[in-house]
């Protein structure tokens, strides 16, 4: 407990102090410290899992040895590892789209208040209706399953992008948009060079959110379109081993989704560090 | 055309080469739409090379006329003329302004160079064709040595400072500061007053400047306008016959003692006009 509040103290220095470089052997002491234990605490679950299901002889198909479940990683690698290729493929392709359709339509709205009230109220209204309700729908008017993930994942993931993208293009420094106009900026100008900056935290944050929605979303929508076969994802896989009483392999999948998610996140959040981390940078370099 | 306020020897300016007024506002009326009428029927002339105070309590119109004198904001009813500044083929004036806001309004995400290049960037002007003209006009605020620096690393001053660079790597002829100094303490306000007249000596721009403090405005102008609320309006127009240079000294003068006595007593008539 005591260590994880060090952490957060340390990273709020990092965010107040950046000017007083850390001394390098407490920085890495205090990195070690923070991947140490949560790893500490994962190991210590796992055996202790492992003892109780070995000491209480409970029966794989109700709960599997952690043991058990790393064995039906290697046997069962083929089938998941492809499943999880197709999940992947839909999650990374409707969150690319929805980015690239969020920001778009953010800027289309930012234009003008008459194209931002005839438009936004159904984004909401795609966003407020659960995708598992929409997902019988789509699957019908499209002609492949994957069409149908692809169209639920990108408009759960869209709507945290649009929104974001558009609050923060919203809320520009009045006093900056009036020394543009007073430059005489154009609308193109103003929306390169201060809009969009502007934007870049609020959209990083929608991004954070999509990447994990779009895993998500991917996950619920094959749930309810139900695929077999090749095209299958990691979702029907687990459907699949639940029904076959397979648990080992339900647990595989459920760890390799969960795996996925945590890596989203961290791909996502690392981006976000790493752009807005520059406003700052300098000074390291300044004083170097 | 009316010259009533130009056929009064002292607003023209003691800098006005050719006795005409940079700035000619005629009969400026500005109501907000929510029905506040903001100004009424505002007169001035403005010199060239004057340094102006407009002085009021808050809702006295100052920084609304500030806004329309800088082109943000079109007045309800009146005119506002330029009769020195070129004109464009489709007849707007191009008076040249520099603008300082109360707060110093820079964009975080850029440095202190980016931030003060801004105006010529907008311009079309490219980062190397301005370096020069940036670095010099941040070596006239004493900021050089920043250039790289993001403004969360500065202090508040500073902060100002990149804000005024801004406004004058133009090269304007007229610099309008509304409030400028106004969250400031009192020593980094201070310095950024004297800083601020040497360089208006040292340029001759025409300085328009905001303020709701008495000592400040008879430190630095040549000329107080004192304004009045609901409506906005002018009450008075006073001279400060100080010379110039103005430094540390002038603020313990009796000359300045006796001005700020004369401009408070202004200020607090135009004030309880309001409440009769």
């Amino acid at each position: 407990m005591s260590a994880i509040d060090a952490g957060k103290i340390r990273s709020a220095d990092e965010e107040n102090d950046r000017l007083v470089p850390q001394s390098a052997g407490e920085g890495i002491a205090n990195r070690a410290a923070r991947l140490a234990i949560p790893a500490a605490m994962l190991i210590l679950l796992v055996v202790a899992w492992q003892i109780y299901v070995t000491v209480a002889h409970v029966p794989h198909y109700i709960l599997p040895s952690p043991v058990r479940i790393a064995q039906a990683f290697v046997t069962d690698w083929p089938i998941l590892g492809r499943a999880l290729l197709v999940t992947l493929k839909t999650t990374f392709l409707a969150l690319g789209i929805a980015l690239v359709s969020g920001v778009a339509l953010a800027i289309l709205m930012a234009q003008s208040k008459w194209i931002e009230l005839a438009l936004f109220p159904y984004a909401v209204i795609l966003q407020v209706t659960p995708i598992v309700a929409i997902a019988p729908l789509i699957l019908i008017y499209t002609s492949t399953t994957g069409e149908a993930l692809l169209i639920c994942a990108w408009l759960v993931a869209f709507f945290p992008v649009l929104s974001n993208t558009a609050q923060g293009l919203h809320s520009t420094d009045h006093n900056l948009l009036n020394l543009f106009e007073l430059y005489g900026a154009s609308r193109w100008q103003t929306l390169i060079h201060l809009r969009l900056p502007n934007a870049l935290p609020y959209f990083l944050a929608g991004l954070r959110i999509a990447g994990g929605l779009a895993l998500i979303a991917a996950v619920v929508a094959e749930f309810a379109a139900g695929t077999a076969g090749e095209d299958s994802g990691l979702a029907f896989r687990l459907i699949e081993a639940q029904h076959r009483l397979n648990i080992p392999r339900l647990f595989a999948a459920l760890v390799l989704l969960s795996l996925t998610g945590v890596l989203i996140f961290a791909a996502t959040s690392l981006l976000s560090h790493l752009l807005l981390r520059n406003w700052h940078e300098s000074a390291v370099r300044r004083e170097n | 055309m009316n010259f009533v306020a130009e056929a009064d020897a002292q607003s023209q300016g003691t800098r006005a080469g050719d006795g005409r007024p940079l700035i000619a506002l005629r009969a400026i009326s500005k109501v907000f739409s929510n029905g506040t009428l903001a100004l009424k029927d505002m007169s001035l002339d403005v010199g060239r090379g004057e340094f102006l105070s407009l002085l009021g309590p808050s809702g006295c119109g100052k920084s609304t006329a500030l806004r329309i004198i800088a082109g943000l904001g079109e007045p309800t009813s009146g005119t506002i003329d330029w009769p020195t500044a070129e004109y464009d083929t489709a007849g707007h004036p191009h008076p040249e302004i520099g603008f300082v806001f109360q707060e110093p309004t820079l964009m975080p995400w850029a440095t202190v160079f980016s931030n003060v290049w801004l105006p010529l960037r907008l311009k079309g002007v490219s980062k190397s064709a301005a370096r020069d003209e940036v670095i010099e006009t941040l070596r006239m605020v004493g900021l050089e040595a920043f250039a790289r620096a993001y403004p969360r690393e500065l202090s508040g001053g500073m902060k100002m400072r990149v804000s005024i660079a801004r406004a004058l790597v133009t090269k304007p002829k007229l610099l309008l500061m509304d409030e400028p100094f106004a969250a400031l303490d009192e020593i980094t306000r201070f310095k950024l007053n004297n800083d601020l007249l040497e360089l208006w000596e040292r340029f001759g721009w025409t300085v328009i400047f905001v303020t709701h403090s008495v000592f400040e405005s008879v430190y630095l102008s040549e000329r107080i306008v004192v304004m009045a609320a609901r409506p906005g309006r002018v009450y008075t127009d006073l001279r400060i016959d100080a010379p110039y240079p103005r430094h540390d000294d002038f603020r313990t003068s009796t000359v300045y003692n006796d001005n700020c006595r004369r401009v408070s007593e202004a200020l607090h008539e135009a004030m309880g006009e309001r409440t009769h």
